[in-house]
C-alpha cells in the first residue's frame, strides 16, 4: 500500500488551511493590537478574568465529577447485560443528542423554574418551592445533563472488554465488593475514565449557552466572554483571541495532569 | 442487587429523557406556556409549515449536513488511505494533527475558523460569511471522525489481497475500488453517519461561522431563546426526533433479524 502516500496530500492541505493556520491566527491576534503591532497587553489583561476562569473551571470540574459518579455504575450495569439489551441501551444513551442541544437545555428551564415542574410537584406534596433557576446549581445540572452520555459511552466501551471471570476470580478469592472495585474495575477502566473526563470537562468549561439559559446570564463564564468579544456587543478580536488561547492552554494542562494521574493509577493498580 | 441496578438504570434514563418528554408534550399544548397544560392541539404542527424562517433554517441545516457527509467522507477516506501508507513517524504527526479539532474546545475551533474566514474575505473579497463558510467549517470538524472510523478497517485488512489484485492484472485504481473499498465500507458508512449527525447537531461552530445569510436551525433557535422559543420549534424537533428514533429502531431490528438468521444458518 506504499503507493498511496500521495493520498495523504489533500488531508495535509486541508488541515493546514482549516486547522493549523486558523490556530496561528488566534495566536497572532492574541499578541497584537488592533493596528497589528506586537503587544503583551491582551495577555496581561487576562488577569482581570482570573475569577471567571476559576469559576468556569470549578463548575466544569464539579459537573465532570458528578457525571463520573452517575455514569460509572450505569456503564458497568450496561456492560454486564446481554448483547441485544446492550445495543439498545447504548443507542438510548446516544439518542438524546439527536434532539437539539439548545432545546433540551431550554426544557430544563421549564423543569427548574420557580413555577416549573419540580416545584409544581413539590406543591402537590405540600412542600415549599425551592428556588433553583438562575443559580450555579442550575448551570451544573445543565452541564451534567448535556454531557452525561459523553461519560457513559467511553466508560462502557472499556468495561465491556473486562472479562467477567476476572471479577469472579477475585470474588472467589475472597474480595468484597469494594476490593473488586478498587483492585479490578478501577485500574482496568482507567483509560475510559480519562477519555470520559476529557469529553465532559472540555465542553463544560468552555460552554456559553448553559450559563446564559439556566444561569440567567448573571454570572458570565469564560465562553460567554469569548462569544461577546467575537460576535457580541463588545467586538474585540485581540482580547477574545487572548482569552481563547489561555483557555486552550489551561485545558491542555488539565488534560496533561489527568493523563499523569491515570498512569500512576494503572501502576498502583497492578503493583499494589 | 439486580433490582437495585434496574432502578438505578431507569433513573438515569429518566434523567436523560425527562426534558425531551417535556418538549414533545408541550409541542401539543394549546398555549404558549412552557409550564402549564392548556389542552391538546396540533396547531403548532400546522403553523410550522407556514413559518418561513424555520423552514429556511431547516433546509440550510439538512443541506449542510448532507453535503458535509458527502465531502467529509470522501476527503476522510482518501486521507485515511494516505495516512495508512505513511511511515511510522509521519503517521504519528498526521494523527496528532487529526486529533486537534477533537481535543480543542469547540469554541476555540469556532473562533479560529471565524478569524481565518474574516481575514481571507476582507483581504480578497471572494466570499462573505454564509453557506460556504458554514459548510467548510462542518467538513473540517467532521473529517477527523471519518478518519477515525476508516483507519481501523484499513489496519484490519489483509494487505496481500490488494497486492494479489495487482498481480492478477488490476490497475491500482481498479484494485482499490474492487478490493480495498468493499473491505473498509462499514467504516466509511459509520463515518458518513457520524459526519451527518455531528453537522446536524452542531451549534457552537455554526454560530460563529454562519453569518446572517444562511442560518441553520440551531442558530435560529439560539436567537429565539433570547426572547421566547415558539412552540413551533418544539413541533419541528419532535418530528425530527421521532423520525430518527424510528429510523434507528428499524436499523436495529433489521440487524437483530440478520443476527438471528446467521445463528440459524449455523
Amino acid at each position: 500500500m506504499t503507493k498511496h502516500k500521495i493520498a495523504s496530500l489533500p488531508f495535509a492541505v486541508w488541515m493546514l488551511i482549516f486547522t493549523i493556520l486558523p490556530l496561528g491566527m488566534v495566536i497572532w491576534f492574541a499578541f497584537t493590537d488592533s493596528k497589528g503591532t506586537f503587544t503583551f497587553d491582551n495577555i496581561l489583561k487576562i488577569a482581570d478574568f482570573s475569577e471567571t476562569f476559576l469559576i468556569s473551571i470549578l463548575l466544569g470540574a464539579l459537573a465532570t465529577l458528578i457525571c463520573l459518579v452517575m455514569a460509572y455504575p450505569v456503564a458497568f450495569i450496561i456492560s454486564r447485560t446481554g448483547e441485544r439489551v446492550q445495543q439498545t441501551l447504548v443507542m438510548l444513551t446516544m439518542m438524546p443528542m439527536w434532539m437539539n442541544f439548545l432545546l433540551r437545555t431550554y426544557a430544563w428551564m421549564s423543569i427548574l423554574e420557580d413555577k416549573g415542574f419540580i416545584n409544581q410537584f413539590l406543591g402537590l406534596l405540600g412542600m415549599e418551592p425551592i428556588h433553583m433557576i438562575n443559580t450555579r446549581f442550575a448551570v451544573v445540572v445543565g452541564m451534567v445533563y448535556n454531557f452525561l452520555p459523553f461519560m457513559i459511552i467511553p466508560l462502557y466501551s472499556v468495561m465491556v472488554k473486562i472479562d467477567k471471570s476476572i471479577i469472579e476470580a477475585a470474588e472467589d478469592l475472597g474480595s468484597n465488593g469494594f476490593q473488586v472495585f478498587r483492585r479490578i474495575l478501577l485500574p482496568l477502566s482507567a483509560p475510559g475514565i480519562v477519555t470520559g473526563i476529557t469529553m465532559v470537562f472540555v465542553p463544560a468549561v468552555s460552554t456559553f449557552v448553559i450559563s446564559k439559559l439556566l444561569g440567567g446570564g448573571k454570572e458570565w463564564l469564560i465562553g460567554d466572554f469569548i462569544e461577546n468579544y467575537f460576535i457580541g456587543t463588545a467586538k474585540d478580536y485581540n482580547i477574545g483571541s487572548a482569552l481563547s488561547l489561555v483557555l486552550m492552554v489551561l485545558i491542555l494542562l488539565c488534560m496533561a495532569v489527568t493523563g499523569l494521574v491515570d498512569r500512576d493509577e494503572e501502576k498502583g493498580g497492578i503493583g499494589g | 442487587m439486580k433490582v437495585l441496578s434496574k432502578v438505578y438504570t431507569a433513573l438515569i434514563f429518566f434523567f436523560l429523557y425527562a426534558p425531551i418528554g417535556v418538549l414533545i408534550l408541550f409541542s401539543f399544548n394549546d398555549s404558549k406556556s412552557r409550564v402549564t397544560w392548556h389542552g391538546f392541539t396540533l396547531k403548532w404542527y400546522e403553523e410550522l409549515f407556514n413559518n418561513d424562517q424555520l423552514m429556511d433554517a431547516l433546509i440550510v441545516t439538512l443541506s449542510v449536513a448532507a453535503l458535509t457527509a458527502v465531502f467529509a467522507t470522501i476527503i476522510g477516506t482518501v486521507s485515511a488511505v494516505g495516512i495508512h501508507s505513511l511511515g511510522k513517524r509521519m503517521k504519528r504527526v498526521f494523527l496528532t494533527v487529526n486529533n486537534i479539532p477533537m481535543v480543542n474546545p469547540e469554541i476555540v475551533t469556532a473562533v479560529s475558523l471565524l478569524l481565518i474566514f474574516v481575514f481571507v474575505s476582507e483581504a480578497t473579497g471572494w466570499f462573505e460569511m454564509g453557506f460556504l463558510t458554514l459548510l467548510l467549517s462542518h467538513i473540517t470538524f467532521s473529517i477527523p471522525y471519518v478518519i477515525l472510523q476508516v483507519s481501523p478497517k484499513l489496519r484490519q485488512m489483509n494487505a496481500h489481497m490488494y497486492e494479489a489484485a495487482l498481480d492478477l492484472g488490476c490497475s491500482p485504481v481498479r484494485a482499490f475500488f474492487k478490493v480495498v473499498l468493499p473491505e473498509i465500507m462499514p467504516g466509511i458508512l459509520t463515518g458518513a453517519l457520524m459526519a451527518f449527525t455531528l453537522s446536524l447537531d452542531d451549534f457552537v461552530i455554526s454560530l460563529f461561522t454562519s453569518g446572517s445569510s444562511a442560518q441553520p436551525l440551531s442558530v435560529v433557535i439560539y436567537s429565539m431563546t433570547r426572547h421566547r422559543v415558539s412552540p413551533e420549534v418544539n413541533a419541528l424537533s419532535t418530528i425530527l426526533f421521532v423520525t430518527v428514533f424510528v429510523l434507528l429502531l428499524v436499523v436495529n431490528i433489521a440487524q437483530m433479524r440478520d443476527d438471528a438468521k446467521k445463528k440459524a444458518a449455523r
